[in-house]
C-alpha cells in the first residue's frame, strides 16, 4: 500500500534474548532514554518487560479438556523478555526505532505489523 | 528503422521499446497505485497490445510513451472498476501528460521511480533469493518460468515466492523510497550485492550467462541514476570485464578454460574499453572499485602482478575474508615470488576458514611447486582433486599432480 502522508502503522516489537550478543565494547544505549525519546516522538504506544520464563504457564484446550503446563510453549534459547507496541510510518522507521534499543545489541528484536482486518 | 526482409519491423520495435520502457512503466504505476500485481499486469498488457497492433498501424513515434499511455489506461480501467480512491485516479490522469510530453521535469520524476523500485525490490527485510527474483521479474520483466529455472525450483514455487515477497512489502509496509544520507550508504551495498548475485546466478545455474546481460543493464541504469556514487559505476565496470571473456571461458567441449590459457582474441574488446573508461577518473575507493581495477589488470593481458597484489592488500583491509586473502596470496606469489605467496597463505589459513577448500589447496600446491618442492606439490594437487566437486577441475588438478610427479622423477 502506498502510505498517504498521515497514515501510520502499528508494529509489535518482541524483545528477545540471543545466544550471540554483540561483542562491540561501546556503551549500550540507556533503555530509559530510549523509552522517553520514543514516547515523546509518538513512536511507542506502550511496552512492558516480562517476568522470567520460569514464571510462564502454557494453556491449551484439546477435545474440551484443559491442558495447563509449566514454561513457555516452545523449547528455545531465545526468550521473549518484553514487548513494545510501536506506531511508525513504515518499516524503515520501525527498524530505526529498533536499532536504537539496547536489546538490539544484547539480544534481538522481532518487528511484526499488527494485522489490519479492516483492509 | 530498417528491418531484415521477411521480418516485421514492429517486432524489433516492441522488443526495443520494452527494454527501454518496461521498468519505467512498472515503477510509475507502483508508485501511484501501490499495487505491484496491477502494475505488472498493465505493463504486460501494453506490450501484448503493441505486438498485435503495431504490425498494422505502424510503430508510433514515441513507442515508450505509447506503452505508458496504454498501461496507464488499463490501470485506470481496473481501478475505476474497483471504484476507489480519487487521488490515484488523478495521479494516473497526470501520468498520461508526462508520457506524452517527455518534458525534463517529468523525466526526473520517472527516473526517481525506477530507482525507488530497485531499492524496494532489494530491501533487506526480504529474503535474499526473493530480492533477486523480484528484481528479475519486476524490473527486467524476465518470465517467472525463467527465474524459476535459474533457482532450480518449479514455476509454481517461484510464483508463490514472488507473491509472498509482494505481500510482505504491502503488509509490513516496506517503503517505496530511496533512502537518503547515512541510510543510503548503509543500503547501497545490499542493492549492489543483489545485482552481483543476479550476475552470477546465470553463470552458476547452467554455466551460461543467462542473466549477465540483465545485470549489466541494471548496473548501467543504477550507475546512470546515481552519478555521485563510485560503487555502482565500478560494479558496471566489473560486470563488463567479467562478461568480456564469456566466449573464451569455455572450450569446444564446454569445459572451463583458466584465464591464462584463454584465447584473448575472443575477449570482447569494446566491453573492456568501456570498463576502462568507467574506471579511468573514478576517485572513490570501495570494494567494487578495487575488484574492478583488479579485473582491469587481468583484462590488459599480461597482468602487472605488483599492482594486483597492492590492490588485493587494500581490498583485504577493507573487506577481510578468506577468499580475498587466498587471492591475495596468489597475487603475492606472482608479484614477489612463491615464498611470499606461501607466507600470505599461511596467515590466511591461521583462522581455519580455508581448511579443505579445494581452491586453497590448489593455490598452495602451485606455490609449493614453483618454490621447488615438487613431490609435496604433487600430493597437494591430489588432495585438492579429491575435494573438488567439479569433474573438469578434478581432471585438470590430477594432470598437474602427474606432471609434478614426472618432474620429481626426472630430477632425482
Amino acid at each position: 500500500m502506498k502510505p498517504n502522508e498521515e497514515s501510520v502503522m502499528k508494529y509489535m516489537m518482541f524483545v528477545c534474548t540471543d545466544t550471540e550478543p554483540d561483542t562491540d565494547t561501546a556503551d549500550y544505549p540507556d533503555i530509559d532514554v530510549w523509552v522517553a525519546e520514543r514516547d515523546a516522538a509518538g513512536q511507542r504506544l506502550q511496552g512492558m518487560a516480562l517476568a522470567p520464563e520460569t514464571a510462564a504457564t502454557t494453556v491449551r484446550v484439546r477435545d474440551g479438556e484443559l491442558l495447563v503446563s509449566d514454561g513457555p510453549f516452545t523449547e528455545t534459547k531465545e526468550i521473549i523478555v518484553g514487548f513494545d507496541l510501536l506506531e511508525c510510518a513504515d518499516l524503515d522507521e520501525a527498524i530505526e526505532v529498533a536499532r536504537a534499543h539496547p536489546m538490539a545489541r544484547s539480544g534481538r528484536l522481532e518487528i511484526r505489523p499488527v494485522a489490519d482486518f479492516e483492509q | 528503422m530498417t528491418a531484415p526482409e521477411g521480418r516485421h519491423p514492429a517486432d524489433a520495435a516492441v522488443a526495443e521499446a520494452a527494454a527501454e520502457a518496461y521498468a519505467r512503466i512498472v515503477a510509475a504505476l507502483i508508485r501511484i497505485t501501490g499495487d505491484w500485481t496491477l502494475a505488472e499486469d498493465c505493463a504486460q498488457e501494453a506490450l501484448a497490445q503493441a505486438l498485435s497492433r503495431w504490425p498494422e498501424s505502424g510503430v508510433p513515434g514515441n513507442p515508450g510513451g505509447w506503452l505508458m499511455t496504454v498501461a496507464r489506461n488499463r490501470a485506470l480501467d481496473q481501478i475505476r472498476r474497483a471504484s476507489v480512491e480519487r487521488r490515484k485516479l488523478r495521479e494516473l490522469a497526470l501520468l498520461a501528460l508526462t508520457a506524452a510530453t517527455d518534458g525534463p521535469v517529468a523525466e526526473e520524476d520517472v527516473v526517481d521511480d525506477r530507482l525507488r523500485l530497485i531499492f524496494t525490490c532489494c530491501h533487506p527485510a526480504l529474503a535474499m533469493e526473493a530480492r533477486v527474483a523480484l528484481t528479475l521479474r519486476t524490473i527486467c520483466a524476465v518470465p517467472t518460468r525463467d527465474v524459476a529455472r535459474a533457482f532450480l525450483v518449479s514455476e509454481s514455487a517461484m510464483t508463490r515466492r514472488l507473491t509472498r515477497a509482494k505481500t510482505k512489502i504491502a503488509d509490513a509496509r516496506i517503503p517505496y523510497r530511496v533512502p537518503s544520507g547515512a541510510a543510503l550508504a548503509e543500503r547501497l551495498p545490499g542493492v549492489l550485492a543483489v545485482l552481483y548475485l543476479l550476475f552470477t546466478t546465470g553463470y552458476d545455474a547452467d554455466g551460461e550467462p543467462a542473466f549477465a546481460a540483465e545485470a549489466i543493464r541494471l548496473a548501467r541504469l543504477l550507475a546512470g541514476l546515481m552519478p555521485g556514487e563510485g560503487e555502482p559505476r565500478a560494479l558496471l565496470a566489473l560486470f563488463l570485464l567479467q562478461h568480456s571473456r564469456r566466449d573464451a571461458r569455455r572450450d569446444a567441449d564446454g569445459e572451463l578454460v583458466p584465464l591464462d590459457r584463454q584465447d584473448r582474441t575472443r575477449w570482447d574488446r569494446a566491453a573492456i574499453a568501456e570498463a576502462n573508461g568507467l574506471l579511468r577518473d573514478l576517485r572513490h575507493t570501495g570494494p567494487y572499485v578495487l575488484q574492478a581495477r583488479i579485473a582491469a589488470c587481468h583484462a590488459a593481458g599480461d597482468a602487472d602482478w605488483r599492482t594486483v597484489a597492492r590492490l588485493y592488500d587494500r581490498l583485504a583491509a577493507l573487506q577481510p575474508n578468506p577468499v580475498v586473502e587466498l587471492n591475495r596470496a596468489v597475487a603475492h606469489g606472482y608479484a614477489h615470488g612463491p615464498r611470499a605467496g606461501l607466507a600470505v597463505l599461511a596467515g590466511a589459513r591461521a583462522g581455519g576458514a580455508l581448511d579443505g577448500y579445494p581452491l586453497a589447496l590448489a593455490a598452495e600446491a602451485d606455490l609449493t611447486a614453483r618454490a621447488g618442492d615438487r613431490a609435496r606439490a604433487a600430493g597437494l594437487f591430489r588432495e585438492a582433486a579429491a575435494r573438488t566437486h567439479s569433474e573438469a577441475e578434478r581432471r585438470a588438478l590430477l594432470e598437474r599432480a602427474a606432471e609434478e610427479s614426472r618432474r620429481t622423477e626426472a630430477t632425482s
